[in-house]
């Protein structure tokens, strides 16, 4: 059975940036049809992952497949093809600043199908009413909320309904309110639309809330990987303080330094 | 710590060594990078036939916008060029060769050049913080991951609007440079305006003087749209990246021209 393949799958993924590496030996598997939530500390090159799984960055070793293909292999050609199938929100939504909302949800339809203008307006329109924003259509970038923005970021990510949508980072710096919907939305699109979500994330609370399995990574490993209960619920130390925010545990709260008394003696 | 330190006072030579291999080194590798943009930029030269509208608006942008500043710097240096031109003209009894001297001035050299830095400042700026801004906003990733190529769809257009705008921002400087020593020449100094006009027809040569001055801004349209757009594309994301991108655009844009305006001079004019 094809559909019990995951969508995506990391073998082995080494990377590094100049001297410091990133990803030392990971592998992640994403299933079809859920919301994987992907965790851990800030500078641990989640961001770095998702441009790793569309391609815009190669790994040093290891491989990652997605539907089938093997992405680092890809030309541009099959690279371009394969990316048209996937949808990325990127943390500031990245919308094209020089055109309006409409515009910019139609960008990749646009691009890439000759459809009538007709029946564009139809699509984007529809694709607007999913995340709320029908009524924004005529507004700039700039006139957009944080949150408004990445919700029409969402309907772009959609235009071209992919079989899967990388979320980096959506809730960082939303109000309640706005995080409340994102949340509701992402669940919302992924089951409705029969969508493969992975969301990065390192908003514990309503990552977990959404996902359905959840892999933490940090030092360039894959720390715990399991369902959001058993990871709230977890043995391990490291997890245990990650999940529940602790100040200090295995990740100490103090840079390393040497010792106080020493320090403050030593000055001039 | 200090015994660190203190090995490496030991050996300056080497260690200043190293650092100007690795100064060489940088300055390879951008060059390297450099070109492979321009190679990647030139190579979506097809985007222009099916979107011609993505040349028009960076035409309207790079080149339109660029007027003003091209057209009354262009005359205040030709007014100039009327005001000294006669002062040492006259002193031979010269002065009815104006009109030659303003007009081979500003065709030959000022044209192109005070042309090409006014564009690395006011279009060549603009174009790398625009590019560096997009980077830092995401949105050339975002279009890469829409399986848009940026560099096709963003910077190829760009570069061509920059190369074409750029001979007709001159000759626009050159003619309101000629007009305006016309104005102070003929009509404050006294000169006389037919050897004014008849001087000028006689010695400009159209393609000792004229065609030249086009290759010359066609050469600095060429360098100044590359570098801008390689210092935006390459720019560090952040404001602070931005910004020394933007500085560096100028910079490089200025001496570049300044240097490449000798070498194709002596080519051009030298026996």
């Amino acid at each position: 059975m094809i559909d019990d393949e995951p969508l995506v799958s990391i073998k082995n993924l080494r990377f590094s940036r100049g001297e410091r590496v990133i990803f030392d030996g990971v592998d992640i598997d994403i299933p079809r049809g859920k919301v994987t939530a992907i965790m851990g500390p800030s500078g641990t090159g989640k961001t770095t992952l998702l441009k790793i799984i569309g391609g815009q960055l190669r790994p040093a070793t290891g491989t990652i497949h997605v539907d089938g293909e093997q992405v680092e292999r890809l030309g541009t050609r099959d690279l371009y093809r394969l990316r048209m199938r996937m949808g990325m929100l990127f943390q500031s939504g990245a919308l094209l600043t020089d055109i309006p909302v409409f515009e910019n949800v139609a960008y990749p339809i646009r691009e890439h199908t000759g459809l009538p203008e007709s029946l564009i307006r139809k699509l984007v329109l529809l694709k607007l009413e999913a995340v709320g924003l029908r009524g924004a259509r005529d507004l700039m970038p700039h006139e957009l909320s944080g949150g408004m923005a990445r919700r029409v970021a969402l309907a772009r990510a959609m235009a071209l309904d992919p079989m899967m949508i990388m979320y980096d980072e959506p809730f960082t710096g939303q109000d309640p309110i706005s995080m409340g919907v994102l949340v509701k939305l992402i669940r919302a699109l992924n089951d409705a639309s029969r969508l493969t979500s992975v969301v990065v994330s390192h908003d514990v609370r309503e990552a977990a809330q959404i996902a359905d399995y959840i892999y933490i990574i940090s030092n360039g490993k894959v720390i715990e990987h399991g369902e959001p209960d058993a990871m709230m619920n977890s043995a391990s130390e490291w997890t245990n303080q990650f999940m529940n925010g602790l100040a200090d545990g295995p990740v100490p709260f103090h840079y390393p330094a040497p010792g106080l008394e020493q320090d403050l003696m030593s000055g001039p | 710590m200090d015994h660190e330190a203190n090995a490496f006072r030991e050996l300056p030579v080497l260690e200043q060594l190293a650092r100007l291999g690795r100064i060489g080194l940088g300055i390879l590798e951008q060059m390297g990078r450099g070109h492979l943009l321009l190679w990647q930029i030139l190579a979506g030269i097809s985007e222009l036939f099916t979107r011609p509208r993505l040349l028009l608006n960076q035409l309207f942008s790079v080149g339109v916008l660029s007027i003003l500043i091209v057209a009354i710097s262009g005359t205040f240096v030709g007014m100039v060029l009327g005001l000294q031109g006669f002062y040492i003209l006259s002193q031979f009894g010269a002065e009815q060769t104006l009109g030659v001297m303003v007009a081979a001035s500003l065709v030959r050299e000022l044209g192109p050049v005070v042309t090409a830095l006014l564009f690395a400042g006011r279009a060549g700026s603009a174009l790398t913080a625009e590019i560096g801004l997009m980077k830092a906003t995401e949105q050339l990733s975002g279009l890469e991951m829409m399986a848009v190529n940026p560099i096709k769809r963003i910077l190829t257009p760009r570069f061509f609007a920059g190369f074409m705008a750029m001979p007709l921002l001159a000759a626009m400087f050159s003619a309101l440079g000629v007009l305006g020593g016309y104005f102070v020449g003929v009509g404050l100094l006294g000169v006389d305006d037919g050897a004014f006009w008849s001087q000028m027809q006689t010695k400009i040569d159209l393609n000792e003087d004229v065609l030249n001055g086009v290759i010359k801004s066609l050469v600095f349209g060429f360098v100044c749209s590359w570098i801008a757009l390689f210092q935006g594309y390459g720019a560090v994301p952040t404001s602070e990246g931005v910004s020394r991108a933007t500085t560096r655009t100028v910079v490089h844009s200025s001496f570049a021209v300044l240097g490449l305006d000798f070498i194709l001079t002596a080519l051009m004019f030298g026996e």
